[in-house]
């Protein structure tokens, strides 16, 4: 069901911060782990916990960054949180530093944003105003991304802050405890930070009014494809895929894919499950592809940008996302490939799934094992 | 991962084997010490973790993803099982997807028997690549630099990125572009011989395929041999006669100098000489040197003359401070290397003695490293009035022509070198170890200024021995002789690094005036020659150790072990040189280095 809480402009800034301040950084983490807000990612780490976990990590100096290298292909929502609701982002790593004890902050721009960075630094400048009449020390500054897809994985973002060739690192130690300049850092989305003001103002319990057990709150999507009302939509976490397709007006709909490149793909016997977390991953975007639309041309363009955006670290990665490229390739110029040879292909997506070194290669076989699996026909 | 608290332990298993572990401690770590076996590929125990060729996944109970037992971390409770159908695939499967991408036979690789793909795919069974290999080459292989890069070989492992940044400190290679294009290369896709890498060769021996190689010499080697008009000697560098045996499977250890003699007078070199000579020569050298050093500073008030005195027999070494350094070259020692002062003393010297054309004496050495490959070719190393060594083989080529003769090294009787140029002392040998350089001109030194011999036992000084990566030392002088009567009560001050990450550590300091040495011995490759870029693959620090521990017993197995008592040594003084630092010694025994830019 959609709903605008966290797009409503029914919002002052500073209140939630200035609440805050009066309370002990742990009663600010217990606020967020109550309220069941889980990140806003895609992966769906729960952020009291995460914040928990930087607080208590030792260290002096902490930091806060904002992952704003909205890169998955299909989405859009960041860059509406990015532009129109900027104060509630400020304000929500505000909060997340004094909750973590930290005084500085960067937010992690996407390079294909630059355009919108000086306006966003003059929304940005005003925001910290209000953090600083509040008495809040906090520093925070505008970082780009060089346009690498990988830098949005949390630990390659914190090596292309650094510097570094933008690659995913070892895990433990989580950010948490080893991140940014080796300092107890928290990794959240733009959509997560927004949220926190919410939160705070509201109460946890006016949060969990919505969505599901396990999925709590409202969520932004941004879809797109072939509909008549593409667009940012907040939803419920939870809803029906039939619901969001009633809601944009979508026509003759042949699949959707649910949480960008790597998400899963469903045909129409899957659209009356819900998006959350325990369903169907609510990464920010929603694909939609009607009846006249060949999966394996869809397929085919999501291996071409993974075979290019994988960092080439990791074996499964780097070999097997060419691998099923080239089958694809194969399937496109007309070849018949054996039942042998798709299974083996099979084999390779589901090795890449479990023995990959971070999220990309761990789910961008993902296409491939659903578009296989629920549109066999079209490959 | 190093622990500092060895107190604590944790319990985990491993194949429901219940085992201990220290906190820190990598799966792999574990397994190893409990000789539970875990193939890896991007891991050597030299480098910090890498995890990134997933070859050594392992299943974790609980967890959804395989863990890398290379680079995870273990923690109490934690249930490993390193031999599931699950694990089998992964790892098959990976290895499968290297295979498929490596271009190239085996059989005509000089890593064929010696590769660590070949032998993890005969481990795995790989039957069959059901991935299309490459049709044709898709680099060119760089094969003008004493380094050869074939990229096509190359499995992406980054073990030579690390080495070359983490022991190194020189970042030479870096990986580049992404996705199925990355690729090891230089900055701006330059030449290994355009960029700062300094051909010391470590990235060789930690490679696990062909990828990296050194430039073969062997061609021209041996068509010199079969020519009857040239007259070729052979040099054999210290560090040499204490690692050959690994190439024909004896381990590490085995000190055979006898029998390598006896095979290359069996492959065809018409003199068999020793580097030892020269290296004995280079205490006489630059002890002098480093004393007439000591004189001008600190007696005369030189504000020109530079101290801390740098060693300058390792050819990496001396290309890295040119690149990053060029502001000390003033304290390097003039002094050539061993190899080079020995192939300038062949065409001059030794023909003069021997009657013979310098002109069709051909000098070939066999050395630990391909940086003197670098060093032979330098456009300076022509003082004889020739190119003072015409060809260096590692000994991974020597090796190679030992094969290709057909000797049995191991079956050979043992035999001397021939004369002239070939006595060393046990000072020479120890060269071939970090610190050696510096124990060998100590016990000269030392002997000179005090007339007596240094105060340690058996001549062994124990404080600059060892594989750690600095060493320090002081030494007081006192009861000196009447000429160097000026240092008494002085407190010579020495380091020593090995791997140039460790050099840096020191140059910072120096370049700082925070040091205050004043003789710093420095070898580019860890532990010295013995570990070199030119020796037998594969490298660990319990290899280096066993090689160490050969070279100082072949030197405590010499009578004479002080490079000024070397009987060739007095001799080429006498007849020849005159006296250290002379006329000819300057002309034929040093030289001057190269400030170089860093792009």
């Amino acid at each position: 069901m959609e709903r605008t809480v966290l797009l409503s402009k029914d919002y002052k800034t500073g209140d939630a911060l200035g609440k805050v301040l009066s309370l002990q950084p742990n009663q600010v983490i217990e606020m967020v782990k109550d309220s069941g807000l889980r990140g806003r990612g895609g992966a769906g780490f729960p952020t009291g916990l995460k914040w928990d976990l930087a607080a208590k990590a030792s260290g002096e100096k902490k930091y806060v960054i904002c992952n704003a290298d909205e890169g998955e292909p299909g989405t859009f929502k960041d860059r509406v949180l990015l532009l129109e609701h900027t104060e509630k982002l400020v304000e929500g790593m505000a909060i997340a530093a004094y909750a973590i004890g930290s005084d500085e902050g960067i937010i992690y721009l996407r390079s294909e944003y630059r355009w919108m960075l000086k306006e966003l630094q003059q929304r940005i400048e005003s925001s910290m105003n209000v953090v600083k009449q509040k008495g809040f020390t906090f520093r925070l500054e505008v970082r780009q991304n060089a346009g690498a897809y990988i830098c949005g994985e949390e630990t390659a973002l914190i090596e292309s802050l650094e510097g570094k060739r933008g690659e995913p690192r070892n895990r433990p130690p989580y950010p948490v405890e080893c991140g940014y300049l080796n300092c107890p850092t928290i990794v959240n989305n733009v959509e997560t930070f927004c949220y926190i003001p919410k939160i705070v103002n509201q109460g946890p319990d006016e949060f969990k009014r919505y969505g599901t057990e396990k999925s709590k709150g409202t969520k932004l999507f941004s879809i797109s494809g072939d509909c008549n009302k593409p667009g940012v939509y907040e939803l419920d976490l939870g809803s029906p895929v039939s619901d969001v397709l009633k809601l944009v007006d979508a026509e003759r709909t042949k699949a959707v894919q649910i949480g960008g490149a790597s998400g899963v793909t469903i045909g129409e016997k899957d659209f009356d499950k819900p998006i959350a977390f325990e369903g169907f991953p609510p990464g920010g975007s929603i694909i939609i592809f009607n009846k006249s639309r060949n999966m394996r041309h869809v397929l085919k363009n999501l291996m071409e940008f993974f075979v290019d955006e994988s960092c080439g670290q990791c074996t499964p990665c780097r070999e097997g996302n060419l691998r099923i490229l080239e089958a694809i390739d194969r399937l496109d110029s007309g070849e018949k490939l054996d039942e042998e040879y798709m299974e083996t292909l099979v084999e390779l997506a589901n090795v890449m799934k479990v023995a990959s070194k971070c999220g990309l290669g761990q789910t961008s076989a993902n296409p491939f094992l659903y578009i296989y699996e629920n549109f066999r026909e079209d490959l | 991962m190093a622990t500092t608290n060895v107190q604590t332990k944790l319990k985990i298993s491993i194949n429901d084997k219940e085992l201990q572990a220290h906190p820190g401690d990598t799966i792999l770590q574990v397994a190893e010490k409990n000789e539970i076996h875990i193939p890896t590929l991007c891991h050597h125990s030299d480098l910090c973790l890498s995890g990134v060729c997933r070859v050594c996944v392992c299943e974790v109970h609980g967890e959804r993803l395989l863990q890398t037992a290379c680079s995870t971390p273990v923690r109490d409770g934690m249930k490993v099982y390193t031999n599931t159908t699950k694990v089998r695939k992964a790892r098959k499967m990976i290895i499968e997807l290297l295979v498929s991408r490596h271009f190239g036979e085996c059989t005509t690789c000089k890593r064929n028997m010696n590769c660590e793909l070949q032998a993890l795919a005969e481990e795995y069974g790989l039957e069959e690549v059901r991935f299309d290999k490459p049709a044709e080459r898709r680099y060119e292989v760089e094969d003008q630099n004493p380094v050869v890069r074939d990229n096509d070989k190359c499995i992406l492992c980054r073990r030579c990125v690390n080495v070359c940044d983490e022991i190194q400190g020189v970042e030479a290679i870096k990986p580049m572009f992404r996705g199925s294009e990355s690729e090891i290369a230089c900055m701006y896709n330059l030449d290994l011989g355009e960029v700062t890498c300094v051909m010391c060769g470590q990235c060789i021996n930690r490679c696990p395929t062909g990828a990296l190689t050194e430039k073969d010499a062997t061609k021209e080697v041996w068509k010199a041999i079969e020519d009857p008009t040239k007259h070729v000697i052979v040099q054999t560098a210290p560090a040499i006669r204490a690692t050959v045996a690994e190439l024909f499977d004896i381990a590490p250890g085995s000190r055979i100098t006898g029998k390598l003699v006896t095979a290359l007078r069996k492959i065809g070199f018409d003199s068999v000489l020793d580097t030892d000579f020269t290296a004995d020569l280079t205490i006489m050298e630059e002890g002098t040197e480093l004393l007439t050093r000591l004189k001008k500073v600190l007696v005369d008030g030189d504000k020109e003359t530079k101290i801390p005195m740098f060693t300058s027999c390792s050819p990496g070494w001396i290309k890295f401070c040119e690149h990053y350094y060029p502001d000390l070259l003033g304290n390097l020692s003039t002094c050539k290397s061993p190899q080079q002062m020995f192939g300038a003393l062949a065409k001059t010297y030794y023909a003069e003695q021997m009657k013979l054309d310098p002109a069709n004496i051909v000098t070939v050495s066999v050395m630990p490293c391909t940086a003197k490959k670098f060093e032979a070719d330098r456009p300076e190393m022509n003082d004889s009035g020739y190119k003072d060594v015409d060809y260096v083989l590692t000994n991974r080529e020597l090796g190679r022509m030992i094969k290709q003769a057909g000797v049995n090294i191991m079956e050979l009787d043992e035999t001397d070198y021939d004369s002239l140029m070939a006595r060393g002392t046990g000072a020479a040998v120890i060269f071939g170890a970090t610190g050696g350089v510096m124990e060998a001109a100590l016990r000269t030194a030392y002997e000179i200024i005090t007339g007596r011999e240094v105060p340690f036992e058996n001549l062994n000084i124990t404080a600059v021995r060892g594989l750690d990566g600095v060493k320090e030392a002081a030494i007081k002088l006192e009861g000196l002789v009447d000429a160097w009567k000026f240092l008494e009560g002085a407190t010579l001050k020495i380091a020593i690094a090995n791997g140039l990450n460790n050099a840096r550590k020191l140059m910072d300091k120096v370049r700082a005036g925070e040091a205050d040495y004043h003789f710093i011995e420095i070898m580019a490759c860890p532990g010295g020659c013995l570990g070199g870029g030119g020796q037998p693959i594969p490298t660990s620090q319990a290899i280096r150790e066993k090689r160490a521990g050969a070279i100082y017993d072949e030197d405590m197995a010499l009578r004479v072990r002080k490079s000024h008592e070397n009987e060739d040594v007095k001799k080429i003084y006498e007849v020849y040189l005159g006296e250290p630092l002379g006329h000819k010694s300057h002309k034929l025994l040093h030289t001057h280095y190269t400030e170089r830019g860093r792009y």
